[in-house]
């Protein structure tokens, strides 16, 4: 866990109020400990995210939140799917896992 | 040998006299396309931004750009090191609290993927085979007597029907009983009732603390008040037992502590266990100041000077 401090100073081109505003915005969701907000990893990683959209992407922050929604649910998606492959593979005998994989391998083929 | 590394003019589809402001152009819309937070798990994607990022760290940057011209340095070794993308822990444990929905969900659910998978884990929850219905489990309070000596108990359940459960003598703490077929109901291929078999109701028996009576396995114990006179000079006392009252005899002289077994009197024989006995250690009660008593003690001098403290004297003490 790592302050707004560190984080701006980690970071390049991050001015504190734009993370400041980001936060206001709900973009960046970090741990609030009284007047303090505290940022683990996966917080960084969506602040560089959005700072790298911004400055190099030059997706302005009005178009940020559409861009930030669509990754959001691409995310959920995907970390559903890899549950659901895990499950797959804790629940299912073998060769049904083999069955599954030679139906998807032939999906790709059509 | 790394490969030849591409030409940066190429890679970025410009002119080798681009301006930079066409050179930066070239890069947004080439990074719109390939950046890797924008493309997750496309390992392809990723390889070719980082092609793309190369060329634009080399020229973007006017004094590299014209050394790379007077053919100074080549292409190769720009490529910044950059961190994991945002993807890394976005689908992660910790990715869930940037869910898309209003409030994070707490876990897999197949309704998230209502539209998708839907159909497949309501067939799952419905197989087309018969299913046995599900075990439902239940807590039972008995008396202490009513598990020693075993009894007949009603417990109503939620869904307001009434199980008779017998509780088998013997019964211990904690011990489970099992009713077949009482639990959740079964259904066979078309959705009926029963096809599959009933559940079982598991029935776990807590049996409350009694007054006196202690349990040991199989063996009761008590501890017994008994006069002085009773102590001193013995004789027949009533002792309770789980199964009524049993006339006991105390020898004479018996002191305090003094543990009497009653065989058979313990936990009733059950399920092919032996009964168990019942220990009564006595302890002795003077009872209210008796003046006759205080008299007698006043002017009686012991043969045998009492020592009852004698085994809790240790040195330096």
């Amino acid at each position: 866990m790592i302050g707004i401090e560190v984080v701006v100073a980690t970071l390049p081109g991050l001015q504190r109020a734009d993370l400041e505003r980001w936060i206001g915005n709900d973009w960046v969701r970090p741990v609030r400990q009284g007047e303090a907000f505290l940022f683990v990893d996966v917080d960084v990683a969506r602040v560089r995210l959005i700072l790298e959209l911004r400055d190099e992407l030059a997706i302005g922050e009005d178009t940020l939140p559409v861009v930030l929604l669509l990754l959001d649910q691409l995310h959920d998606l995907r970390r559903g799917v890899r549950e659901l492959a895990a499950a797959i593979g804790h629940t299912v005998p073998e060769p049904h896992r083999a069955a599954l994989a030679e139906h998807l391998s032939r999906l790709g083929e059509a | 040998m790394p490969d030849a590394a591409p030409d940066p003019y190429t890679t970025l589809g410009v002119a080798t006299d681009a301006s930079a402001a066409t050179i930066s152009r070239a890069y947004r819309k080439l990074a719109k396309r390939w950046h890797p937070d924008l493309n997750p798990g496309n390992a392809g994607a990723e390889a070719r931004f980082k092609v793309i990022a190369a060329a634009n760290e080399l020229l973007s940057d006017a004094g590299k750009r014209s050394r790379f011209d007077r053919g100074e340095i080549d292409s190769a070794g720009q490529e910044r090191a950059r961190p994991p993308p945002y993807e890394h822990y976005a689908e992660g444990e910790e990715g869930r609290r940037y869910a898309g929905g209003a409030s994070p969900p707490d876990g897999w659910s197949a309704a998230e993927f209502g539209d998708l998978f839907g159909t497949m884990f309501g067939n799952a929850r419905r197989p087309a085979g018969p299913v046995r219905g599900a075990d439902q489990h239940y807590t039972l309070e008995a008396d202490f007597l009513d598990a020693v000596n075993g009894a007949t108990r009603r417990l109503g359940l939620p869904d307001g029907r009434t199980l008779e459960v017998k509780i088998p003598p013997g019964t211990s703490d904690g011990h489970t009983l099992r009713l077949r077929g009482q639990g959740g109901p079964g259904r066979d291929g078309a959705g009926a009732r029963a096809g599959g078999g009933d559940g079982d109701a598991l029935i776990e028996v807590h049996v409350l603390p009694h007054a006196f009576y202690r349990r040991e396995g199989a063996d009761i114990r008590i501890v017994l008040p008994v006069s002085l006179p009773e102590a001193v000079l013995g004789g027949a006392v009533e002792v309770p037992t789980p199964g009524g009252p049993v006339r006991m005899r105390i020898p004479a002289g018996s002191d305090g502590g003094t543990e009497l077994r009653l065989r058979g009197r313990g936990v009733p024989a059950h399920a092919g266990a032996a009964a168990g006995d019942l220990y009564a250690t006595l302890q002795v009660v003077v009872g209210p100041p008796d003046p006759a008593l205080v008299a007698f003690l006043q002017g009686w001098t012991p043969v045998h000077a009492a020592e009852p403290r004698a085994a809790m004297q240790t040195e330096g003490a």
